[in-house]
């Protein structure tokens, strides 16, 4: 146990500069000159070939692969990850103002997952081939066929198009007007529904909740209808067991049966899946902001995708597969914690 | 095989998927038959108008867009946007038909070929086993480390639009899952005794993955390229949604809702009013991966016998 632990921590750091090594790899199809585009600061300067000549020295951008992947991973852990055409500032300053308004959007994306996921496929187990268990089934069936950017534009169709209940973007003006240029306002995290409530503003925090419903909805909806059908099957899988058949022929209530003694091994499995689930999100990330306009990391990262800012795509994939890769860790870990049939070796 | 085509056909949502891609293969084969391309390219779909704003189903052609084509010497063979035009004039219906086209090469060609890199991998890792395993899992791992999405993003971005440049990197991103399969069924098969039986008869290496060892391991992995052609059809449509997928104009689905993100909220005082925009698209999207996602999920069941009657 302890040893696989050990394990997984000394992989770390090896898996993620294979990562930086095939980023590099992606990023050195691109020429010099294209590279040199994510240095400067004014795209004039690339209209002098002199100046250029001299930045591709400066930058060692015509340096040999090995070389050049040195020098370029000296620059990541100094965290200087070049300039952001599409935000127009250091491509560092751009990932930390973004961050925390998608964190809100993953932060609260889980609470979805876990509770709808988890308890309908409970239900769905428990009312095994009845009315209520096909419906569930069908309904996570097809939305797990259904894209998220078709299912964010209906939803954004409805909801704001036709109903106008739930806006895009992240604040309503005059919530803007408070929140960025008011002096009263404090901002401690930087995730606003949180700062609104630190801040005693209600009205703050019910503006922010009404902009983050859609791309919750959106962001989360295939990762519950996944981990419904985990949920469902490892539940029917275990209302079979001999233990649980003991328990209701020793005349245990029904919901006892279900909640104390079915439940809880039951979810052992999912748990993995649930956290899977919730990392898979980060993908959804830029289709689910881009839709609603939402100003985080994913719909900077698509922006600069389109304008062919490849230092800024870059950067961004590194991030993602970084929190991927931390990500999973965590999750296998607290897997092997919690089930104490699984002693890997 | 038998049993597996029996139960494909037995089983009721197996049988809607079937139907459905039936349907699909169809509409992909004929085509130029029911929208004839007007121009060399039929990938290009047609402008009906000029005009930024999408247009009502039923819209005539234009009368410039007409002139433009006697001029030409181009023959109209059909006149109307039946299902509506998207931003920019394009027809609809035309993308959506020729559209099946481009997700069935997406789909087949990218499983296809991510299939046989990630078997070619996975069975020389499991079969060789040692340094050799560590190495190329560690390889998976790493690929494994970038959402589907954002590697798919990132290598579209660096290599430039076109339907080619996406396959290549839904491939690129695409084959680890099937390695890792591979991996663990050869690791358990090749325990198996009519293994050792052809190794202690001198069998080469090669010979004894590629007929005795596949053979008897590849069905799941058919199963998983089965369930994921939809999911690469989407992947390669959320490419042309961001805007870094197909070129503008290309016949492809993605491509058609991403023209319907601008318009989807209609005009102030008409809300809803370019439904179509995103409906026909939409549906074509669903019921195709629908359709692969039925037909894999009943192969799953027929292959797993503890999970028959699931989900």
């Amino acid at each position: 146990m302890l040893a696989y632990i050990i394990r997984r921590f000394l992989l770390l750091p090896i898996i993620i500069l294979g990562v930086t090594f095939l980023i590099f790899c992606v990023f050195s199809l691109l020429s010099p000159m294209e590279r040199l585009a994510t240095y400067i600061h004014d795209p004039s300067t690339l209209k002098n070939p002199q100046s250029v000549e001299r930045l591709i020295n400066k930058y060692h951008l015509d340096d040999p692969f090995p070389l050049g992947y040195i020098n370029w991973l000296k620059r990541i852990v100094r965290l200087d990850l070049g300039w952001s055409q599409t935000a127009n500032q250091s491509v560092w300053d751009a990932i930390c103002q973004r961050f925390p308004a998608t964190l809100e959007l993953v932060l609260y994306s889980i609470i979805p997952v876990i509770l709808v996921g988890i308890w309908l496929g409970v239900i769905s187990a428990v009312h095994h081939n009845d009315m209520l268990d096909q419906t569930i089934r069908v309904t996570a069936i097809i939305g797990w066929s259904l894209p998220t950017f078709v299912f964010g534009l209906l939803v954004l169709f409805i909801f704001y198009g036709i109903l106008d209940w739930l806006p895009p973007g992240r604040l309503s003006s005059w919530a803007q007007d408070i929140v960025y240029a008011s002096s009263n306002f404090h901002s401690y995290t930087h995730l606003i529904t949180i700062d609104a409530l630190l801040n005693g503003n209600i009205s703050i925090f019910l503006d922010a909740l009404r902009h983050l419903i859609a791309p919750i909805i959106t962001l989360s909806y295939i990762s519950w209808a996944f981990l419904l059908r985990i949920t469902r099957s490892s539940m029917l899988d275990t209302l079979r067991k001999d233990y649980v058949r003991t328990a209701r022929s020793k005349g245990v209530d029904e919901h006892t049966v279900i909640h104390l003694h079915a439940k809880r091994n039951a979810l052992i499995p999912v748990i993995t899946v649930a956290g899977m689930m919730i990392i898979g999100m980060l993908g959804g990330v830029m289709i689910t902001e881009t839709i609603f306009t939402y100003p985080g990391l994913g719909f900077w990262a698509a922006t600069a995708a389109q304008q062919l800012d490849s230092g800024s795509v870059i950067s961004f994939a590194l991030l993602f597969a970084t929190l991927m890769i931390v990500g999973n860790l965590i999750v296998d870990i607290s897997y092997a914690l919690i089930d104490p049939r699984v002693r890997l070796e | 095989m038998n049993r597996t085509v029996r139960k494909l056909f037995s089983n009721a949502s197996s049988l809607v998927g079937i139907v459905l891609l039936f349907i699909f293969i169809i509409i992909a084969l004929f085509a130029p038959i029911i929208a004839p391309p007007l121009s060399d390219n039929p990938y290009q779909v047609p402008r009906m108008s000029w005009d930024v704003n999408p247009q009502p189903p039923g819209f005539p052609i234009s009368d410039d867009i007409r002139e433009v084509y006697d001029f030409m010497g181009t023959e109209i063979k059909y006149d109307k946007a039946i299902c509506g035009t998207a931003e920019g004039g394009y027809d609809i219906f035309y993308g959506l038909i020729w559209g099946t086209r481009t997700a069935f090469k997406i789909g087949l060609i990218t499983v296809t070929v991510a299939g046989f890199i990630g078997v070619f991998i996975g069975s020389i890792s499991a079969y060789f086993g040692g340094w050799i395993d560590e190495g190329l899992m560690r390889i998976t791992d790493i690929f494994l480390s970038f959402p589907f999405l954002v590697a798919a993003m990132v290598l579209t971005t660096i290599l430039g639009r076109g339907l080619d440049k996406v396959m290549i990197a839904l491939i690129v991103f695409g084959w680890m899952g099937y390695a890792r399969l591979i991996r663990g069924s050869i690791l358990s098969a090749k325990e198996e005794t009519y293994v050792m039986a052809a190794k202690a008869l001198g069998v080469k290496d090669i010979k004894i993955i590629w007929k005795h060892l596949l053979p008897n391991t590849i069905f799941p992995v058919m199963v998983q390229g089965t369930m994921s052609i939809g999911s690469m059809v989407i992947t390669a449509a959320a490419l042309s949604f961001l805007g870094v997928g197909a070129p503008v104009g290309y016949a492809d689905w993605g491509q058609m809702v991403s023209f319907a993100r601008n318009w989807i909220i209609g005009a102030p005082g008409h809300a809803g009013q370019y439904w179509y925009t995103v409906l026909y698209p939409g549906i074509f999207i669903v019921l195709f991966v629908l359709a692969w996602n039925l037909i894999g999920d009943t192969l799953r069941d027929i292959l797993d016998p503890r999970l028959r009657g699931e989900l």
